[in-house]
């Protein structure tokens, strides 16, 4: 039972993780539809910044992840629109090879800037606590990535469903033509849509960051598990890489629990047999 | 006439070859990974190579000393014999040394037989490395000479059971090999030996798994850099210190990453062949004058296994030049202080014979930087893996 209970409470926990380092792909791949690999980039710009700010300059941990985020979406927005505007007409192979360039770009940058051993983000000591649920104990930094992880799902489903702006940018990734025809300002919506996935990569960045800690060659280690749960949740789907992320985080944590010396074999053939079964992923919706 | 024209040539000759004794350059090449993640390594090599330079002269005995540097990139075994073999051939190199990882090593095996070519090894840590050549000298350490005397220590403290997690790869796998070995032929016990997939990101379910088995100990071995950071943080969010099992490592708390894994890090105990706080005038000496030259330099284990392995070239290169067999010769039984402490070259396994400090992470007093305070000698031993 404290078995089950341990899966069940380190499951969620780690599939939380898995969400907030996805989720700025979710927006950028999955709903914008650019084969965008810079992803773990800016998540690295992000988690930079935050250690520069915090460590460096002493900032607060809150203020230097807020600072953090917006540098990052900073960098981002003219990124957009000097290259990725031109990038979106591409085919995938180039969209692959171009955003691979600029996170190269990136990773070069960074190691320049400080170096190529870990960059450490000083936690305040309310979330190194850890709090006592009854059969164990849970970092409490882990039940702020829960609390975000919820938070983004339930902001990015009204932002999109629910605003004009979303129903903006579904027309616009739909059918760019028709949607500025009817007079959307379509590189505005772009641009805002882009900077929404790098902030969201920053903050999965510096909240994944205690267990997959920044260096300069992070967009590279953990590229594969981005993709993964973006893939496995289905293009254009927020809500399938939540269930993703959850649900593969939740296995590869029972795996790891019930048969460590198996678990990536277990994990990937789970992986190799949904996505045969379903190509488009779980929610994703099967493009003629 | 002819006679005279034979001995004019003779004694051209013999001044042309004896020109060469006096005052020729001695190449040697140096294969390391210089881009990519791993880069570090190669910057460490090429610092620690110039401050040896910088204290002790480009020359040694009449022989001039030239270091040529080839990026491997990784490890990638195919790479690393090419760029031997472009050393060997284009450059002419007498010597070569470097080598992070053990596959790159293994690959120049043959061609170093061939040419007779002196191969000291950096880093490269498998114990069965030095077998598959007699050119091959080793100023790093193996995973038996650190984790055996870790394991009898830690049974001679009281701690009679423990549970090992070791990432699931060839060092790992000799460290848990290791560490059992010795627990057990002194009467402990492990309870639970974990393989940790090398893509692991999240360590909670290993250790508390470790903690439901309330062990006196946990052994690991993990890969410098992020793993150790998250393993060491779900270490201690876990509670696993305040349970009373006690973290052992090896090389976890290295120097170059060890301000980044924060106070977390504090009370870690290890056992390891060097300490960049280690307390003598060599290590100074050694310290001081890399950040002069470095200033950003940290000094690790990679560092003074290039500054040892430039010195043993050095001490081979005065002793017999370019004459590869007699050099190795030479270098067999040689005694030196290094910043680690008193070592010498074991004759048998071409691996270095040295202490194996126990230590502790502290937060050092003056500077406010973590450091590996050095509790005591536990062990002065050769490659214990080499008879395994």
């Amino acid at each position: 039972m404290t078995l089950f209970l341990n899966i069940a409470v380190d499951g969620i926990a780690y599939g939380m993780i898995l969400f907030m380092i996805s989720v700025g792909l979710s927006v950028t791949m999955g709903l914008m539809r650019v084969v965008n690999l810079a992803h773990g980039g800016f998540a690295l710009l992000g988690g930079t910044f935050a250690h520069w700010f915090g460590q460096e300059l002493g900032l607060p941990f809150w203020p230097a992840a807020l600072l953090a985020i917006v540098a990052t979406i900073a960098v981002s927005l003219p990124l957009e629109r000097l290259i990725y505007r031109r990038i979106y007409g591409f085919g995938d192979l180039q969209q692959v090879l171009a955003t691979i360039g600029l996170t190269f770009l990136m990773i070069a940058s960074v190691n320049l800037w400080q170096g190529s051993s870990l960059l450490s983000i000083p936690l305040p000591d309310s979330l190194k606590q850890s709090v006592d649920l009854g059969f164990r104990t849970l970092p409490v930094h882990r039940l702020v990535v829960i609390a975000a992880g919820l938070v983004s799902i339930l902001g990015l489903w009204l932002l999109l469903d629910r605003t004009l702006f979303g129903i903006r940018l579904r027309a616009a990734v739909d059918n760019r033509g028709t949607a500025s025809a009817l007079g959307i300002d379509t590189d505005w919506i772009f641009m805002a849509a882009f900077g929404l996935g790098a902030g969201l990569a920053a903050l999965g960045g510096i909240l994944g960051a205690e267990i997959l800690p920044i260096d300069a060659y992070y967009p590279v280690r953990y590229m594969v598990l981005f993709l993964i749960v973006v893939a496995v949740g289905g293009m254009g789907s927020i809500s399938g890489s939540f269930v993703a992320a959850l649900g593969l985080g939740t296995l590869e944590t029972a795996t790891r629990y019930l048969v460590p010396d198996y678990a990536t074999i277990v994990f990937f053939t789970f992986v190799i047999i949904l996505l045969a079964l379903r190509p488009q992923g779980l929610l994703g919706k099967a493009h003629a | 006439m002819n006679r005279f024209i034979s001995a004019a040539l003779l004694a051209a000759i013999s001044t042309a070859v004896s020109g060469a004794a006096f005052g020729d350059t001695i190449k040697v090449g140096v294969i390391a990974p210089f881009s990519g993640p791993f880069a570090i390594y190669g910057k460490q090599y090429q610092e620690a190579i110039e401050t040896y330079v910088a204290q002790n002269g480009s020359s040694a005995g009449e022989h001039e000393i030239e270091f040529i540097y080839k990026d491997v990139g990784g490890p990638n075994p195919d790479q690393s014999r090419s760029l031997a073999q472009e050393l060997l051939i284009r450059d002419q190199v007498d010597y070569l040394a470097g080598f992070t990882f053990t596959p790159n090593a293994l690959a120049v095996a043959p061609l170093i037989e061939q040419s007779q070519t002196p191969t000291v090894i950096f880093n490269a840590a498998t114990s069965s490395i030095n077998k598959e050549s007699d050119f091959y000298l080793r100023t790093s350490y193996t995973l038996w000479q650190v984790s055996a005397p870790l394991a009898e220590w830690a049974y001679d403290q009281g701690m009679q059971t423990a549970a090992t997690t070791v990432t699931d790869y060839g060092p790992g796998i000799d460290a848990e090999n290791a560490f059992k070995a010795a627990f057990e032929a002194k009467g402990g016990k492990v309870v639970d030996a974990i393989r940790m997939p090398l893509s692991t990101t999240d360590f909670t379910p290993f250790i508390q798994r470790v903690r439901d088995a309330a062990p006196d100990a946990v052994f690991t071995f993990l890969p410098g850099g992020p793993p150790t950071f998250t393993y060491t943080k779900t270490y201690n969010e876990n509670g696993l210190a305040d349970a009373g099992i006690k973290f052992l490592g090896t090389a976890e708390t290295e120097e170059v990453n060890l301000q980044g894994l924060g106070d977390d890090a504090i009370g870690l105990t290890t056992a390891y062949h060097y300490s960049g706080d280690h307390d003598s005038e060599a290590n100074a000496a050694f310290k001081s004058k890399l950040n002069e030259l470095f200033p950003d330099a940290v000094a690790n284990w990679a560092s003074v296994g290039a500054y040892d392995g430039t010195h043993l070239i050095y001490q081979m290169v005065e002793a017999a030049g370019s004459d590869g067999p007699a050099a190795v010769q030479s270098a067999l039984g040689l005694e030196w202080e290094s910043p680690r402490g008193p070592v010498s070259m074991d004759p048998e396994a071409r691996t270095l014979v040295q202490n194996v400090y126990i230590r502790e992470v502290e937060r050092d007093a003056q500077t406010g930087e973590l450091v590996n305070r050095e509790q005591g000698i536990i062990a002065t031993v050769g490659d214990l893996g080499w008879t395994q």
